[in-house]
C-alpha cells in the first residue's frame, strides 16, 4: 500500500519553488563569475546581484542599499543584536531588552552578550503568545541600546505588535530589530510602515534556498561586521557572494510576496479546519493566539503523551511534523517557547507543530486529521500518566 | 535513521503493554517533568517473573527499552532479573543514540523497582 507523503513542518524549511529553481541554475552552470571581478562575466554576476538587491528592497519598501546578504536568518540574528550592542557600549548603554520566546539565534547571542556585561531584560510572553507594546515602553531605560522582538514565533506562529513597538522604539530612540524569519513572504512586512531599524529573513523559509539570509539595516543605523574579509556587502559581511542562492531568495521572497492574499486566503481556511479536527480529541488545546497567527501554524498539546513518539508515528503514516518535546531537542528541558506561554512541562512534552504553505492540499489536510487522533489515542492507551487521569487518580490540566 | 531497526520494531509493535490488575508488585520511574515516565507490573509465581506489562509515557527509546525490558525478564527468576542493566537493554536494542541512553537507564530502574515493591509487601505481609 502506498501510503500519502505530508510535509507539514514548513516553518523547519519549504520546498522550493520552481521560478526559484530555474532563476539560480543560470548562476550555477554559465554564469559562474565572481562579482567582484572586472570582465563581463563577474559584472554580469554582480549584475544579478544587484537585481536580486531591488526585488528585495522593493518588497520591503526599502533602499537596495540597506540590504545584506547573510549566510542565513542566524547570522543575520548574530549580526543585528552584536552591531547593536556594539554601537551602545560606544554611548556607554549596556541594557538589551528581548522576549523570553525568541530564536536560539537570538537568546543564545545574548546570552553570549550577557555573560560579556550586559544586562538582559527578557519580557514576559502572556499565555496567548504576544508580548504587548507596553511592556517593551515600561521596560526602556535610558541605558537602553536595542529592542529585540520576533516578527512572528517560530513554533506557535503568533504575530506581535511590531509596528507598535517599533514605534514606541522610536519615541525612546532605541534601536530595534525584529526577527522576521518566519513572517516574510507570508504575511505582509513593511519596514517603514513597521518602524524596525533592522529584520532578519531567511530564504528557506519562502520557498528559497538554504544558507541564504537577509539583514535589512535603516540607513543611518551603525552596523558592524560579524565576519571580516573583502569589500562584499559594502564591507560589511566578506566572503565571495553565494550569487544563484542570492537570486533565487529574490525570486522566492518577490513570489511570496506578490501571491500573499491569494496564499493566506487558502492556508488560512486549511489551518482553520485543521485546528478544529485536532482540537476535537480530547483534552488538547491550541496553543498561542487563533487570531494573530501565522496563516500556516498548527502548534497543540495533547495531554497524556509525549511529542517525539507521536512524530515517529505520524512519520510512519507519512506525515512530517515538529513538536516542543524534550526528546526531540535533546535536552531534558522542552520547548521554551511552551514554558514561556506558561504550559507545565508535561504538557509542554506533548506538543505536536504542523505547519502548512501553498504546497498542501485539501486532500492533505483531511488524511491529518483522520490520522492524527488514532496515533494520539493509541499512545494514551499505553500511557501511564493518561491511566491515572482516566482512573481519577489525577486531574486533567486540559480540560 | 534516528533509531535501529530494532528499536522501531520494539516501539512500534511494543510488547507487554498494559497493565495487570492484581500485580505482585509495581515500579514507576521518571517523571513527567523530565519527560519519561515508566511504570512496570509484575506476576510472580515461586520466585519466577511469571508475567510482566508496562506503561510507558516518552520518546521512541524509553517505549522500546520498556518492551525490550519487559521481554529481557519475562519467564526469569527475581533474582536474575534484578541483574538486568540499561547496558543489556540497549544491546538488545541494537544500539541507542548516545542521549536516549537514560531512557535504558529507566528501564533496568523500573523493573528493579517493580521488584522491590514485591519484597517489600511479601516482608510486610
Ligand atoms: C524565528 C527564526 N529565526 C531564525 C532562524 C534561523 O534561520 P536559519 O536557519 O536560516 O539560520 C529560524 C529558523 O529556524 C527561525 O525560525
Ligand atoms: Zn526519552
Amino acid at each position: 500500500m502506498k501510503i500519502m507523503k505530508v510535509y507539514a513542518d514548513n516553518a523547519a524549511t519549504t520546498k522550493m519553488s520552481k521560478a526559484a529553481v530555474d532563476a539560480m541554475l543560470p548562476y550555477l552552470y554559465e554564469l559562474y563569475g565572481n562579482p567582484s571581478s572586472l570582465y563581463s562575466l563577474g559584472q554580469k554576476s554582480a549584475e544579478a546581484l544587484q537585481g536580486a538587491r531591488e526585488r528585495i528592497a522593493v518588497n520591503l519598501n526599502c533602499l537596495p542599499s540597506e540590504i545584506y546578504f547573510t549566510s542565513g536568518g542566524s547570522e543575520a540574528d548574530n549580526q543585528a543584536v552584536r552591531s547593536a550592542a556594539l554601537a551602545g557600549e560606544k554611548k556607554g548603554k549596556n541594557h538589551i531588552i528581548s522576549t523570553a520566546f525568541e530564536h536560539h539565534a537570538v537568546l543564545h547571542t545574548l546570552k553570549k552578550l550577557e555573560e560579556e556585561g550586559f544586562e538582559i531584560t527578557l519580557l514576559d510572553v502572556h499565555e496567548n503568545g504576544i508580548i504587548t507594546s507596553e511592556q517593551v515602553k515600561s521596560a526602556i531605560r535610558p541605558e537602553t541600546c536595542l529592542v529585540t522582538v520576533m516578527y512572528a514565533n517560530n513554533e506557535i506562529g503568533t504575530i506581535q505588535p511590531i509596528a507598535e513597538i517599533g514605534e514606541v522604539c522610536r519615541e525612546q530612540k532605541v534601536t530595534f530589530h525584529t526577527d522576521a524569519v518566519q513572517a516574510a513572504g507570508h504575511i505582509g512586512v513593511d519596514v517603514k510602515r513597521d518602524n524596525v531599524d533592522m529584520l532578519s529573513m531567511s530564504a528557506h523559509k519562502f520557498h528559497g534556498p538554504k544558507g541564504v539570509g537577509v539583514l535589512y539595516v535603516r540607513k543611518g543605523v551603525a552596523l558592524s561586521n560579524l565576519i571580516e574579509g573583502g569589500a562584499q556587502e559594502r564591507g560589511k559581511r566578506g566572503g565571495t557572494e553565494n550569487v544563484a542562492g542570492i537570486v533565487a531568495a529574490s525570486v522566492a521572497f518577490d513570489e511570496s510576496c506578490k501571491n500573499i492574499e491569494q496564499n493566506t486566503a487558502r492556508i488560512l481556511k486549511m489551518r482553520e479546519r485543521l485546528i478544529d479536527g485536532l482540537l476535537s480529541v480530547s483534552h488538547s488545546i491550541l496553543n498561542g493566539d487563533r487570531t494573530s497567527r501565522l496563516p500556516g501554524n498548527v502548534n497543540i498539546c495533547f495531554e497524556g503523551i509525549e511529542g517525539e513518539s507521536l512524530l515517529l508515528l505520524l512519520d510512519a503514516k507519512g506525515i512530517s511534523g515538529s513538536s516542543g518535546s524534550a526528546c526531540t531537542s535533546g535536552s531534558l528541558d522542552p520547548s521554551h517557547v511552551l514554558l514561556a506561554i506558561g504550559r507545565p512541562h508535561e504538557i509542554a512534552h506533548g506538543s505536536l507543530r504542523l505547519t502548512l504553505s501553498e504546497y498542501n492540499t485539501d486532500e492533505e489536510v483531511d488524511y491529518i486529521i483522520k490520522e492524527v487522533p488514532k496515533v494520539v489515542e493509541y499512545l494514551r492507551s499505553m500511557s501511564p500518566i493518561w491511566s491515572d487521569l482516566q482512573e481519577g487518580k489525577k486531574s486533567y490540566v486540559i480540560q | 535513521m534516528l533509531y535501529s531497526e530494532k528499536v522501531m520494531d520494539h516501539f512500534t509493535n511494543p510488547r507487554n503493554v498494559g497493565t495487570i490488575e492484581d500485580a505482585d508488585g509495581i515500579g514507576e520511574v521518571g517523571n513527567a517533568k523530565c519527560g519519561d515516565i515508566m511504570r512496570i507490573y509484575i506476576k510472580v509465581k515461586d520466585e519466577i517473573i511469571d508475567d510482566v506489562k508496562f506503561e510507558t509515557f516518552g520518546c521512541g527509546s524509553a517505549i522500546a527499552s520498556s518492551s525490550m525490558a519487559t521481554e529481557l525478564v519475562k519467564g526469569k527468576p527475581l533474582k536474575e532479573a534484578l541483574k538486568l542493566t540499561n547496558k543489556a537493554v540497549a544491546e538488545a536494542l541494537d544500539g541507542l543514540p548516545q542521549h536516549k541512553l537514560h531512557c535504558s537507564v529507566l528501564a533496568e530502574e523500573a523493573i528493579r523497582a517493580a521488584i522491590n515493591d514485591y519484597y517489600d509487601k511479601k516482608g510486610t505481609e
